[in-house]
């Protein structure tokens, strides 16, 4: 599936572009991460964990930054393999812009897959997944830079991510729902 | 005797007391002393380059015995294919290998990779999880027409092309054919894709190796319907252990639809395993891997062309078709496109000309093979649909068309090969509009008009070759095997019997029909009969059950025992009345002297085989027991007419089936209730296919549908009571009950009569679509009328313009 979107966020864009590249910002703003270590330069590797549908598990894999053309745009792309629960991998092209005000624009891409388990029994409700996910992940993001919200206050504490986690759970459950019962006859 | 048992009576199922009471015994009820629990570790990719597998995690986790990859099998072979096909250019099919475990690549969603052996199932499972396959994705190759188009991504790296073969019936016709439809006074075209089915038998597969180190001999407990071609199969092909020393046993089987016909790498692995372990190893299919492992159905998509003359008669017909293998090629895959649906492509119709082309086509999908019908389904679908599309296009009734065009002379040679030996197509489809009350059709109409809903009725009507033979002719037409049946008949000393068949009950109710047969010929109450099915140590080598084949095949096979054991038994009679062999009579267990009072009953004259004291020793052997192979000389054909009758909601687009009728031939009934059952499943199965039932690959060949959440199984709610009628007959010819089969019927002719009733409805409504790909959600008969609306009734290139029918089953479920 694919998706896109925009947000202007109130911050000058050399200190959007550097969130972008922080970890701990990332670890705060991808639902359900639990982990999240290494470098922009060398990639990330990350825990995530995450309910698809009738799937949960826990998400194992790398982020890379690819494409970078500082302060303008670049490429987030993961792969994360869940056990038996299959795999999901998925991209975000972002790109920064000059907005009136001292302010930025951020537009993004998003792409998302899924394969093994998660395609056998979520494929439905996929698209509404990732949607949330991307929403929930550039909302955050847009409350860290513009220092609002649980993420800024406590500072990415290493709490913060299950905490973060627990209502991205939450959230999650009533799109399947709706989703699959009907599905009887289609 | 007194018809409350025998041939044409209706006794209720004797193997029902147990599946009814919880007391059958199936394949996963059966557990051996130190048995070991098997996982398998499958692709979760569609196609990938297999680069390495990190076990070691995995063989050092609790209980874990040992974790097996394709190099365990080095020096085994692959699954075989059990039919080898010809293309029209004289070169044989491609067939790679089909590893037990996956060798270098991944081919499709659910491709086995390793497997864990462990103390318990909990620890396999576990264990299985940390197996790390390292796996290369490459592209997948989903869409048949673009797996052959140049330049393709193959699923084989050692075959020229994705292509399997490209098959034509009848070669020398071709020309012909061209030419008839190019001085057509009509033509009619047609494309068409016959969706992806699940089989979903109730019974997930199970498998059960054993090995008895003191004898060196194996056993495979397995869900098979034919557990001689495993044994053949796995033995000689797979693990190189000769028969002698191998046996397989299918107890009860809770359903098999085909898809428990072929030979899996599951069943190899079990019996491997157990001998390399040297304990029992079992492996029990989940359902989520059933959907991905068990072999698929149908899957072809056609284009179809059938020319008329100025006066309707049909003068030639032509297809092409692209079919999908899968991944490998399952044991009879080949020949299900071909010998089963090629030859098939004349249906009920006297047309003179007929061509049909099929392309086999490698895809990253599941293998695909035979599902109830295999072949004759896609076949009558066909035909059914176009011969529907050229009656609306020609303004004329599609009853009246078909009739015009049926063959009413038999024998009938066809033009694609085959010969039928008898039928009556008008007869069925006098009793079908007289049970579904089609003179009442056009009031019941207004009715639902009147209730803003659109009623249509819609007719099929279907040929089908069954019990698949000689075994000669089979040979010739690539099959590996012989297609005869076998029966022992073993009379005990008391006089009961235990009949040892080839063919295989999973849900047909062959211990009632067999022993009907049995206790007619001899006069015995059936419970004196035992029927014997499914373990290679106790019956004769036997093809198993399969393409409608065990009444016609496997009961004549027991009509021949029984005749030889009868033929002994009066032999024996005659030396015990002092009387001449010829004026013996069998009949209600007495053995009788024509015009005398003397008699002798069924019980002395098995004691004298067996305590020959009083015995003809210089003319006849002592004992009781015979064996007879039956090679029948022709396939039988049932045919039938169906009719749908369905009520559409215009606003959404929503199909109910108000009625169903079948009224089917197939010539002499040994249970007509058994065969009323058999029809009802087959109906459920084939308007599940047209309504609901949809195997979904997405373009990087994720399997999508893979649960009951989204591959929509028929209900009984969702079907209308059938109405089912076998009172048209014709007896087979050539076979000594003058039976045709009846397990594949309901499947085949139901799906085009179900799109026709529905096609019928929205036209009457004013909505002027031609064809919609089934399964008919309401999603799809929505957009077609939308589509139709848009386009204020021209011709139709929205409704095919829709994602299903771009030529393969990708798109929304």
């Amino acid at each position: 599936m694919e998706l896109s979107g925009q947000r202007t966020i109130d911050a000058p864009r050399e200190q959007v572009w550097e969130a972008l590249l922080d970890r701990e910002v990332l670890k705060e703003c991808v639902p359900g991460c639990t982990e999240m270590s290494g470098s922009a330069e060398e990639g990330f590797e990350a825990t995530v964990v995450q309910k698809v549908g009738p799937v949960k598990a826990t998400f194992k894999g790398d982020v890379r930054l690819e494409n970078v053309e500082r302060p303008d745009s670049l490429t987030l792309t993961g792969e994360g393999k869940g056990g038996a629960a299959g795999f999901a991998k998925g991209g975000a092209d972002c790109r920064l812009s000059d907005a009136e005000g001292g302010k930025t624009r951020l537009e993004y891409e998003v792409e998302a897959k899924v394969g093994g388990k998660l395609a056998q029994l979520g494929s439905r409700v996929i698209d509404g997944f990732a949607k949330k996910m991307a929403d929930q992940f550039f909302e955050r993001f847009q409350d860290r830079v513009e220092g609002r919200g649980k993420a800024a206050a406590t500072g990415g504490a290493g709490g913060m991510a299950q905490e973060s986690a627990a209502p991205a759970d939450a959230d999650a459950a009533p799109t399947p729902r709706k989703w699959f019962w009907p599905g009887r006859v289609e | 005797m007194p018809k409350d048992g025998g041939i044409g009576t209706s006794p209720k199922r004797r193997e029902d007391i147990r599946f009814l009471s919880g007391t059958g015994r199936y394949t996963d009820d059966i557990n051996l002393h130190g048995q070991a629990h098997a996982v398998f570790v499958r692709s979760d990719v569609a196609h990938g380059r297999l680069n390495g597998i990190d076990t070691e995690a995995a063989a050092a986790m609790p209980g874990v015995i040992r974790v097996f990859t394709a190099r365990d099998f080095e020096g085994c072979g692959g699954v075989p294919c059990g039919w080898q096909i010809t293309s029209r250019d004289g070169s044989v099919m491609q067939e790679p290998k089909h590893p037990i475990l996956a060798e270098g690549k991944v081919r499709h969603v659910g491709d086995p990779i390793a497997v864990v052996v462990a103390e318990t199932l909990a620890q396999a499972r576990d264990a299985a999880e940390a197996v790390m396959p390292d796996i290369e994705e490459l592209p997948a190759v989903v869409d048949m027409k673009a797996a052959v188009a140049e330049g393709s991504e193959k699923v084989h790296d050692d075959l020229t092309s994705n292509l399997c073969y490209d098959w034509g019936l009848v070669e020398d016709n071709r020309e012909a054919v061209d030419r008839a439809i190019k001085d057509a006074a009509h033509v009619t075209t047609l494309e068409l894709v016959n969706n992806r089915m699940v089989a979903n038998p109730m019974e997930p597969r199970v498998a059960v190796g054993d090995y008895a180190a003191h004898s060196d001999e194996s056993t495979l407990y397995t869900t098979s319907q034919n557990p001689h071609v495993i044994r053949l199969l796995m033995g000689a092909f797979v693990l190189n252990i000769p028969e002698h020393k191998l046996r397989v046993v299918a107890p009860d089987v809770g359903g098999g639809f085909g898809t428990k016909i072929f030979h899996y790498a599951e069943e190899a692995f079990c019996t491997f395993a157990a001998r390399a372990l040297k304990r029992p190893v079992k492996w029990t299919s989940t359902r989520s891997e059933a959907f991905m492992s068990d072999a698929h159905g149908r899957d072809h998509v056609t284009k179809i062309e059938l020319a008329l003359d100025a006066e309707n008669n049909f003068t030639a017909l032509r297809t092409e078709t692209y079919a999908n293998m899968g991944a490998y090629l399952s044991t009879f895959a080949p020949s299900v496109p071909t010998w089963l649906h090629g030859t098939l492509m004349a249906g009920n119709y006297k047309t003179p000309l007929v061509y049909v082309n099929v392309k086999a086509v490698f895809t990253n999908t599941v293998p695909v093979d035979a599902y109830r019908g295999a072949g004759r389904p896609e076949a009558t679908y066909q035909l059914e649909r176009i011969v529907d599309k050229a009656a609306r296009e020609l303004g004329v009734s599609p009853i009246e068309l078909r009739r015009q065009n049926f063959i009413t002379e038999f024998p009938y040679q066809t033009p694609v090969a085959v010969e039928y030996d008898t039928g009556d197509y008008h007869a069925t489809m006098d009793k079908l509009l007289e049970i579904t009350d089609h003179a009442g059709f056009e009031a019941r109409a207004e009715e639902s008009k009147r209730n803003g809903k659109l009623r249509g009725f819609g007719i099929a009507h279907y040929i089908e070759a069954c019990g698949i033979a000689p075994s000669n002719l089979v040979g010739q037409l690539g099959a590996r095997a012989g297609l005869y049946e076998s029966a022992t008949v073993r009379v005990n000393a008391t006089g009961s019997l235990s009949v040892m068949t080839g063919s295989h009950s999973h849900g047909q109710g062959h211990e009632t029909t067999f022993a009907q047969v049995v206790a007619e010929m001899i006069g015995i109450d059936a419970d004196q009969i035992d029927i014997v099915h499914g373990d290679t140590a106790r019956t004769p080598m036997g093809m198993g059950t399969y393409g409608s084949r065990s009444i016609a095949v496997g009961g004549s096979a027991v009509v021949r025992a029984a005749e030889k054991v009868i033929n002994k038994a009066k032999k024996i009679a005659a030396h015990l009345m002092e009387a001449s062999e010829g004026d013996i009579e069998l009949k209600d267990g007495q053995f009788t002297v024509a015009g005398t009072d003397k008699s002798v009953a069924w019980g002395d004259v098995t004691l004298a085989a067996y305590v020959p004291h009083n015995y003809p020793l210089e003319e006849i052997e002592p004992g009781l027991e015979e064996t007879a192979f039956y090679d029948p000389a022709n396939f039988t054909y049932p045919s039938g007419g169906y009719g749908c009758e369905v009520e559409v909601d215009p606003e959404t687009g929503h199909v109910e089936v108000l009625g169903f009728a079948a009224a089917d031939d197939f010539g002499n009934v040994v249970n007509p209730m058994i065969v009323e059952g058999q029809v009802h499943g087959g109906l459920a199965q084939g308007i599940g296919q047209a309504l609901w039932e949809n195997c979904v690959y997405d373009a990087d060949g994720q399997l999508l549908s893979a649960s009951y959440m989204d591959y929509a199984m028929p209900r009984s709610t969702d079907l209308p009571m059938f109405k089912v009628d076998h009172s048209c007959v014709t007896p087979c010819t050539h076979n000594p009950l003058g039976v045709k089969g009846c397990g594949e019927a309901g499947a085949i002719g139901s799906p085009p009569a179900v799109v026709n009733a529905v096609l019928d409805a929205l036209n009457r409504g004013g909505h002027a679509v031609d064809h919609i790909d089934m399964p008919l959600s309401p999603a799809r008969v929505w957009a077609a009328m939308e589509a139709a609306r848009a386009n204020m009734g021209a011709a139709q290139p929205a409704a095919r313009a829709q994602e299903t029918a771009g030529g393969r089953s990708v798109g929304t479920p």
